[in-house]
């Protein structure tokens, strides 16, 4: 297939960026969108051009380091990570247009390619258990109900990947956040620092220049590994459960 | 190169109060009062049915809520200072969250649909000043100046047994066209800000955990935003219809 492509090119952080337009011929239906990226990057070195920069390691689905806006949808118009988009997805003839992830807290670095590390700090101020390493406990000591470790599973699927951050109006990580909280805070292990997390979450997350949840769902409809918008409930809950359980 | 993440790790104490989240509850709270509110409100529009004295005499009672332990008049000042003190904080903590979600993302991306429920939120914001706007009009009319835009009623013609009636005021000005699309078009923003309103403030409030409650939340608002345009609609049309009469 032959399509149009509008690309944001931005030669550094404080570059100022522009849209850029490319036909690239005879694309395999077969082909992933990244491959696609790098055979359009493989022309441009053969031109003389600088290629495209944009972020991708393992090109399974699973790491959360490819993360593109494809034509208005985070990820594209699949429910899956952008290195799970395949070209079949599109039609010949089709204009696809392609920029970064936009919000404060993501500042782009070159191209394609966002700075995530607030999700980083996130996690470093809040999103982890304390335990002593060594020899691992006896599994069976800890009792955990199958549908807390059912829930505890579904938001620890969360690889990180921004699109909740990319997708929502007001460019806020609430999703991102709700699936740590939920992860840690339904398993036995989360408890001790349950009531400090959430705080400790929320405000680094809110220094960060995230935005605030609307509600409006619209993080949950592109994540691609299908985060419910429940775990922001959760996250809601215990920020308010702390109010009274912090002493 | 240029440095790029400037931002840090929070050092010291936090706490929930400082948190956008926090913020959201102020709303969801403040808004399930104006639900209360507004229903109760929706309730004492239906007493026109019944008449202009009936009307009048249910405006009187509100007045007497409470007497003699408190004097006359008492709970209704009470209940006004708490509506007015909630709706700052709403409008506040909406203001601040607006000005904080235009911070998050100043680059606009260049396909318009790509911030899905963007439509719904800015519904929320613009449709929650357009209700602000409308709100001061509405008090104006009926509560602080009691305005009459309708000629063919006198000043005399609006007194019921030597007293001016709000009941009357109530049948003239609704007779006029105008003032009941005004009044249309501030039920449909009322309604979808209730439909999005109800829903996101259960979320906010975290009592949405379960499918169950999810859905229950979801009817509450089908409901709340269905029952308030319905029921505030009707008094209006029933008199621009001249079913009801002075």
């Amino acid at each position: 297939m032959n399509l149009t492509l509008n690309i944001w090119r931005q030669d550094g952080p404080n570059a100022q960026g522009r849209m850029v337009t490319y036909q690239l011929a005879d694309v395999s239906e077969h082909m992933s969108f990244l491959e696609m990226l790098d055979v359009l990057n493989e022309q441009l070195v053969e031109k003389g051009e600088e290629p495209i920069a944009f972020d991708s390691d393992c090109r399974e689905g699973i790491c959360g380091m490819c993360g593109l806006m494809i034509n208005g949808k985070a990820h594209g118009p699949e429910v899956t990570t952008t290195c799970q988009l395949h070209m079949r997805s599109f039609h010949d003839g089709d204009t696809i247009t392609v920029e970064p992830w936009r919000a404060t807290a993501f500042p782009v670095l070159r191209d394609l390619v966002v700075d995530r590390s607030a999700f980083d700090r996130i996690i470093q101020s809040g999103g982890f258990i304390s335990v002593n390493t060594g020899a691992a406990p006896e599994a069976h000591s800890v009792p955990v109900p199958k549908p807390k470790a059912d829930r505890a599973f579904e938001s620890a699927k969360c690889i990180g990947c921004g699109a909740c951050v990319a997708a929502c109006p007001n460019a806020s990580a609430m999703l991102f956040m709700g699936a740590k909280v939920t992860h840690l805070g339904e398993l036995p292990q989360g408890q001790p620092e349950r009531w400090a997390r959430v705080v400790k979450m929320v405000s680094q997350h809110d220094h960060e220049g995230f935005g605030g949840c609307t509600n409006t769902g619209a993080c949950a409809d592109v994540c691609p590994k299908e985060i419910p918008l429940d775990v922001i409930n959760q996250l809601n809950k215990d920020l308010r459960g702390s109010m009274s359980k912090r002493a | 190169m240029d440095p790029v993440a400037t931002t840090t790790l929070l050092t010291g104490e936090t706490t929930a109060r400082r948190t956008t989240v926090f913020m959201k509850f102020l709303m969801a709270t403040t808004g399930a009062l104006f639900v209360f509110y507004v229903l109760m409100h929706m309730y004492g529009n239906l007493k026109i049915f019944a008449g202009p004295a009936a009307f009048d005499e249910y405006a009187e009672h509100l007045r007497e809520i409470l007497v003699p332990i408190l004097p006359y008049s008492g709970f209704l000042w009470l209940f006004r200072a708490l509506l007015v003190v909630s709706l700052v904080v709403h409008a506040y903590a909406a203001f601040t969250l607006w000005s904080r979600a235009n911070g998050a993302r100043p680059q606009r991306y260049a396909v318009k649909n790509a911030a899905k429920g963007a439509a719904r939120t800015k519904m929320m914001r613009w449709g929650g000043v357009t209700l602000l706007a409308w709100l001061i009009f509405h008090l104006v009319q009926f509560t602080i100046a009691k305005v009459n835009f309708n000629g063919a009623f006198s000043a005399d013609k609006l007194k019921l047994d030597g007293h001016p009636s709000t009941g009357l005021l109530v049948i003239a000005s609704f007779q006029l066209w105008w003032v009941v699309l005004i009044y249309l078009i501030a039920l449909v923003a009322l309604g979808m800000h209730l439909f999005h309103g109800v829903w996101s403030g259960a979320q906010t409030l975290g009592w949405t955990n379960s499918a169950t409650s999810r859905r229950l939340a979801h009817t509450t608002a089908h409901l709340v935003a269905g029952i308030v345009v319905l029921g505030f609609a009707i008094p209006p049309l029933a008199i621009l219809f001249g079913i009801v009469k002075g």
